[in-house]
């Protein structure tokens, strides 16, 4: 039997009802989404139903939405089922004064990274992770980069006094 | 004990009978920025903590203000052993997001380029996996080849390690007759020089006794630590990205996907042997696909789309139209479409991927990548537990970590 997104979909609906919602299929790859206290719920289910298993956890990052009030923060899961060869795109999204999201760490050993690169750039809180400090930048860092309220350089700034770049300066 | 210490050593640490020691971050033995501090009780590690970061550079940061045809380069300085894979990867990305359909020669093309990418890492990767066991030999025998390698992408795009190769849609311009004497050159003499390096190490007693059983790997482990590419495979999971979810026409293809069965060392480094072959043998039926087309077929080197495409520069002088392309191109102001893809090729060291957000702007909203080595590094520290210091070397440069990628 050849798993489409529609059976997984149905199945979803099945378990979680109402809770599991907003299904698109952008570019093939169905998504959807859950409340976040309910994400290891359905990656457990998604992981040990029969018909399902998807047991290879291809990606996990954030996107940061700042004007989606009361849900800035979005974590993505891309999760794969090597043998019938599906993706799927599982979303659940936070609020930025409390991110915390339960962990995948002990479904996945490999979101131990990605976890810890997601907290590094927008500081999701994933609660029960081992090891949970900064990955790639440095540790006395105090800001979370990848949000959107750090916007890069602004070419047009004249604040500095740059002369060497084109930006100010006197010529 | 006597009373006084003749070295300066941590509080603790002769109570504790073992050693702390940093390998890294500029070890020569690292073959790049990778700090591990390791537990040692003797030449036995108990316990290994890697740190990474050293050289973060913010790509993800960066995509975010530069339109799409900028962020080529940064896509070369993630694995830049095998950069045309990455440049490739984000180029079919945004196709995908933008809906250009590749003409049959433009895939072709890519293929080969892709292929050879494949070829020069792994024999990086499996050369050096050589001298880390005491065997410079073969290195110096391999690196020629790479040369050639290097010499093909020089006459196709001008450079040679960061290549920023082909453009959204297909190429800058089309292969020289230069580029395909290369090309020949280099499928003519690399079958030889491939077979005397594995004649020198496959059965090889010393090198045999060195890797086989050093930093094994179950499938289970390794498909739950988000292993792909050789090191995957070298554990016996057949997964490709170029056979499950074909891009480029991969699917024309006849090609075989070797497979190890313990994940050891020595498997890893019969499987990137074995994929080496694999690469000519795709290679040469890309090079006989592409001398039988006959007619306009034989001469395309890029879809026509003019919005993404940058129009020859001798038409940008001559006609309006591309005048204004050019324009629009070079300022960045071409939209793309809403929408959210994820693309993901088969990259040297395994399934790199693109997550590409617009929110129909002219940058990406996000674009995050998925660096294959970042993933399977973090199983590091649970490869080298209880090994001697000198597996836990062949073990790293045996998984074939791009520090670039790593950082990204």
């Amino acid at each position: 039997m050849s798993l489409t997104n529609q059976i997984i979909q149905e199945k979803l609906i099945a378990k979680f009802g109402e809770q599991v919602n907003s299904f698109t299929e952008p570019y093939g790859m169905l998504t959807f989404e859950a409340p976040k206290d309910l994400n290891l719920k359905v990656l457990q289910y998604l992981f040990d139903e029969q018909d399902l298993q998807f047991r290879f956890l291809t990606d996990l990052q954030a996107v940061h939405y700042p004007d989606q009030k009361g849900r800035e923060l979005a974590v993505v899961y891309h999760l794969h089922n090597l043998v019938e060869n599906v993706r799927i795109r599982f979303k659940v999204f936070t609020d930025i004064q409390t991110p915390d999201v339960f962990t995948a760490t002990q479904l996945f050993a490999t979101a131990n990274w990605m976890e810890r690169e997601t907290y590094d750039f927008y500081g999701v809180n994933f609660v029960g992770h081992p090891n949970l400090k900064r990955i790639l930048n440095v540790d006395e860092m105090d800001y979370f980069p990848l949000r959107k309220e750090f916007p890069l350089e602004d070419q047009t700034r004249v604040d500095k006094d740059d002369e060497m770049f084109g930006r100010g300066g006197t010529i | 004990m006597s009373e006084v210490q003749n070295i300066l050593l941590p509080e603790g640490s002769i109570e504790k009978q073992t050693t702390t020691l940093n390998l890294g971050p500029t070890h020569p033995a690292t073959h790049g920025v990778f700090q591990n501090i390791l537990e040692m009780d003797g030449e036995r590690v108990l316990s290994a903590e890697s740190t990474v970061g050293y050289i973060h550079r913010a790509f993800e940061k960066l995509a975010e203000r530069r339109p799409l045809y900028q962020i080529t380069p940064i896509t070369d300085r993630l694995n830049y052993c095998s950069s045309p894979i990455n440049n490739m990867g984000w180029h079919m990305t945004c196709e995908k997001l933008l809906n250009i359909q590749t003409p049959k020669r433009v895939d072709y093309l890519r293929i080969i380029l892709m292929e050879l990418a494949r070829i020069s890492d792994h024999l990086i990767c499996n050369s050096i996996v050589g001298v880390d066991t005491g065997a410079f030999t073969g290195f110096v025998y391999l690196m020629e080849y790479r040369e050639l390698i290097y010499e093909i992408y020089e006459e196709i795009c001008g450079s040679r390690l960061t290549t920023n190769i082909g453009r959204i849609g297909g190429f800058e311009r089309n292969f020289t007759p230069a580029a395909w004497q290369k090309l020949e050159k280099f499928l003519k003499e690399y079958p030889k020089a491939l077979k005397e390096f594995e004649d020198l190490f496959t059965r090889n007693r010393i090198f045999m006794d060195r890797t086989i059983g050093c930093g094994p790997i179950s499938p289970e482990r390794a498909l739950n630590y988000g292993f792909t590419g050789p090191n995957l495979r070298a554990a016996g999971v057949d997964y490709d990205v170029r056979v499950h979810t074909p891009y480029a026409s991969y699917e024309d293809f006849d090609f075989t996907i070797p497979v190890g069965s313990t994940g050891d060392t020595y498997d890893r480094f019969l499987v990137r042997n074995q994929e080496m072959w694999q690469s000519l043998h795709i290679i040469e039926q890309a090079y006989q696909k592409i001398q039988d087309m006959k007619g306009a077929a034989s001469d395309v080197y890029h879809a026509n789309v003019p919005e993404y495409y940058l129009p020859e520069k001798k038409d940008v002088y001559t006609s309006m139209e591309a005048l204004i392309w050019h324009f629009k191109i070079i300022m960045g102001e071409i939209e793309m479409p809403k929408g959210e893809v994820y693309h993901s090729v088969e990259g040297a060291n395994g399934e790199l991927g693109f997550y590409l957000i617009s929110d129909g702007g002219r940058t990406p909203y996000r674009l995050h990548f998925r660096r294959p080595c970042f993933i399977y590094y973090q199983a590091y520290e649970e490869l080298i537990k209880g090994s001697m210091l000198s597996d836990a070397i062949v073990v790293m440069s045996s998984l074939n970590l791009i520090a670039g990628e790593l950082d990204a």
